[in-house]
């Protein structure tokens, strides 16, 4: 006998989320994702002086503003025509504030967001040890007043209480942990969040040796805590859920434009040398494709948006129209090359495993090593939280190094003139999966400003041609215990970190055709 | 049960980015863990019943917690708001949940019915003190400020604001904290907290000598007065540049970004270009108030 799911809002996730699925026999058999909140940015945006771009994107998001205030000023670099010239030290000092909140935003998922539905915190209920922390978390719960840990779901909880109560001491850990990983940003980026330090043309901070010193030293210090008390805790979550290594998988398609840009270059962002290279790819295929930015095209047939599907966001037409018959959401439905494409940490790293990354390979063969796994794991539910984990020991590693590399006295910035007409396009990926800006500049100002990112490619609904998203695909034939308690719904949600507020952000203008854009 | 004054706290997010949040975790002492967890003033605890991004409980079962509140006793919690109100198609631009009978929760009724039983509200960032970057021109979803939005809607509930883009941890849990001990925050013309709000950044500004002595920066990574690069600082009344940010590790201006005075209500459009000195004519349109010299 089908059920109706209903689960609004998801919680611990950022934004504004709806999910809908259809269970019968057990299985989800239909689901659809709604993102619930609409504010507008391209309409707020036209008119203004470019260069405001990259302050105002960075409000999309709180958790990943770095990741929009990158995206808008390579899109403005690009259509100012000056990405070649930005300084080598504004190039890394972008890469370290970028990977300083890599890892203040992979800390808070696992523990903070995707954590309480693996770890229960009554395993501390009849703590009678020594440690301070513990019991501050005992006589919370003997206060009886139990928000934000309940209400909950219940029935599902499989940790022994030695493993519980160390994952409640790591949830704690992690609090500062994340803090730690803001002062690291900050120091580079002027505040976390929602920092001014990165500006066309590279950065305003200066270099010097005591800020480097502190920078690298906090990296050390996140690296430690990722190898010493994230990936273990992962492992002993991984060890008690391993069927959900076994569903959640969804399309197995895998779009990444590349992040780190590992030496100066022009305005192909996407065919520059980064850290972590940009590519298409296939769970259980053997190549990858080179990414081609054309091919990107986005629908709003499942929409609250009126407007032809199937165009480029250069070109897009877009009007809100909210109640419109077949709509469920404000997201959009990106597809690359017509098809569904996941975006994230998994896609990072099975694309640049995939081709080769020597770095990538190493820490993805020993943790598949260690639960007794092989690559076709990774598509699920766990290979998403251990692509998480496993790429914040490699950014924590490298951008402590990068960091060494700066030359206090050489300069921070190039120059940005404001040209009068110009289109730009800049690539990035958000902690969450890649991410594009374009704009297109006339008489100095913003004509039209277009944003593609992470969560809208992830929990978008279907398109024209009935193609559910990646979360939606990822819903569909997974399997739900007990309806009243569909831990299983949430889990793989929350394993793709879904950001809302990234996802419904933007509008195109109201039925104007905007011209086609150059791809740098 | 122990003697401990619970006070029950509702955390709703309506149209925003969730980084006055990332920003409150961010604190360092007193940090989220003692403000959440341990009583934060010795015999008071912050119950935070709701909070979207940090609660364990999701659908109908969470919103069973704002239904309580709605249907508990009068001032029986503090409501805080983060993110803008969006009044425009009868607030269809931001839903926060759906009860078990599908009935969907604009965030702008649930703020109001909300408001009108809670014994305080603070409004938490920009956005939800003054409108913020949703309220910026043209405001395609109606957006505005909570306290513009009770005074449409009648709530006489008190309204604080702790603006700033994001706001600041030491600043939200320092109103939180005054509030536990017993305190009236006394608040300035626009409603903040004149503890964080009262000084004007430009008089405190370690910059402030070479704006005296007319050396201004002309490209960033120069030494010298950010005017010239677009700096708002003599518009902002916050104290960055005592307390700083992330645990006193940088700010805008010693970072050698311009202010945008992000505290300051419709900061957005008023200082906007934001990366363009700001002359007399601009801020004639405005007239906004200038610090005595200059």
């Amino acid at each position: 006998m089908a059920q109706k799911i209903k689960i609004d809002p998801v919680s611990r996730i950022e934004g504004h989320l709806k999910i809908e699925v259809t269970v019968d026999g057990g299985v989800v058999k239909e689901a659809e994702s709604s993102g619930t909140l609409f504010r507008g940015f391209e309409i707020i945006l036209r008119g203004r002086d470019p260069r405001d771009a990259q302050r105002i994107t960075q409000r999309v998001c709180g958790v990943c503003p770095t990741s929009h205030a990158m995206a808008s000023t390579l899109n403005l670099d690009s259509a100012f025509g000056i990405a070649e010239d930005v300084p080598d030290n504004g190039r890394i000092m972008r890469n370290l504030i970028l990977a300083g909140n890599y890892m203040q935003s992979h800390i808070l998922h696992f523990f903070h967001l995707a954590a309480l539905d693996y770890v229960d915190v009554t395993a501390l209920a009849d703590y009678d040890g020594e440690d301070p922390g513990m019991a501050s978390i005992k006589a919370f719960i003997d206060r009886g007043e139990l928000g934000p840990f309940f209400p909950r779901y219940e029935g599902d909880y499989r940790l022994s209480k030695a493993v519980n109560r160390a994952a409640v001491a790591a949830y704690v850990q992690a609090l500062d942990m994340r803090r730690v990983a803001h002062e690291a940003t900050a120091i580079w980026n002027t505040k976390m969040p929602h920092g001014s330090g990165i500006v066309p043309g590279g950065v305003t901070e200066t270099p010097t040796a005591d800020k480097i010193e502190a920078y690298h030293w906090k990296m050390n210090q996140l690296l430690d805590f990722t190898n010493s008390v994230y990936i273990p805790v992962l492992m002993e979550v991984a060890k008690a859920y391993l069927d959900h290594a076994g569903f959640g998988g969804g399309c197995g398609r895998y779009v990444s434009y590349g992040v780190f840009e590992m030496e100066p270059g022009g305005a192909d962002y996407a065919g520059r040398k980064r850290f972590l290279n940009s590519g298409v790819t296939e769970a259980g295929g053997s190549s990858v494709q080179k990414l081609d930015a054309s091919k990107i095209t986005e629908d709003v047939h499942s929409s609250w948006l009126d407007g032809p599907d199937g165009l480029h966001p250069s070109s897009g037409q877009t009007n809100p129209a909210p109640g419109k018959k077949g709509g469920h959401s404000w997201l959009k439905s990106p597809r690359y090359d017509g098809k569904v494409g996941e975006v994230g940490p998994l896609a990072r790293i099975y694309t640049n495993y995939v081709a080769g990354h020597a770095a990538v390979k190493e820490v993805v063969d020993g943790a598949l090593a260690a639960l007794g796994a092989d690559a076709g794991a990774l598509p699920s539910v766990l290979g998403r939280h251990a692509a998480r984990a496993l790429e914040a020991k490699l950014v924590a590693e490298a951008a402590a190094k990068w960091v060494l590399d700066l030359k206090p006295g050489e300069p921070v910035a190039c120059d940005a003139p404001v040209p009068a007409e110009a289109q730009g396009m800049g690539l990035t990926e958000a902690p969450r999966g890649a991410l594009g800006h374009w704009v297109n500049v006339k008489d100095g100002k913003i004509a039209n400003y277009q944003l593609v990112v992470p969560t809208t490619w992830n929990a978008g609904p279907a398109d024209a041609s009935g193609q559910p998203g990646p979360i939606e695909q990822a819903l569909i034939g997974s399997p739900v215990k007990d309806p009243e308690n569909p831990f299983e719904v949430v889990r793989i949600v929350r394993s793709f970190d879904p950001c809302l507020a990234c996802a419904v952000h933007m509008l195109d203008a109201r039925g104007n055709d905007l011209g086609r854009y150059r791809i740098a | 049960m122990s003697e401990t004054v619970e006070h029950g706290a509702v955390w709703l997010q309506g149209a925003g980015c969730s980084g006055c949040s990332v920003s409150l975790l961010n604190g360092l002492s007193p940090s989220v863990k003692n403000l959440l967890i341990d009583e934060i003033v010795p015999g008071q605890h912050v119950s935070l019943r709701f909070h979207a991004t940090v609660m364990a409980g999701q659908g109908a079962p969470a919103v069973s917690v704002l239904e309580a509140a709605e249907s508990g006793p009068d001032d029986g919690f503090i409501l805080l708001l983060e993110g803008s109100v969006q009044t425009a198609e009868g607030g269809i631009y931001c839903t926060i949940g759906e009860t078990a009978e599908g009935e969907h929760l604009t965030l702008a009724d649930t703020a109001e019915k909300l408001g009108r039983k809670a014994s305080l509200a603070i409004a938490i960032g920009t956005c939800a003190a003054y409108g913020g970057l949703p309220a910026a021109e043209p405001n395609p979803t109606g957006a505005m400020g909570l306290a513009e939005f009770f005074k449409e809607r009648g709530v006489e509930t008190p309204v604080v604001n702790i603006p700033g883009c994001p706001s600041h941890p030491d600043w939200i849990v320092g109103t939180i904290g005054m509030v536990l001990l017993g305190l009236t925050p006394e608040v300035d013309d626009v409603g903040r907290p004149k503890a964080f709000f009262g000084k004007l950044i430009h008089d405190n500004c370690p910059r402030r000598g070479y704006f005296d002595t007319g050396r201004f920066a002309k490209h960033f990574g120069d030494e010298g007065c950010l005017y010239e690069l677009g700096c708002s600082g003599p518009y902002a009344y916050a104290d960055c540049p005592n307390r700083q940010w992330n645990s006193g590790t940088n700010w805008p201006i010693k970072g050698g970004a311009p202010c945008m005075a992000c505290v300051e209500p419709k900061f957005w459009d008023k200082y906007a270009p934001l990366y363009q000195k700001i002359t007399e004519e601009r801020m004639e349109r405005f007239k906004v108030k200038r610090s005595a010299k200059g």
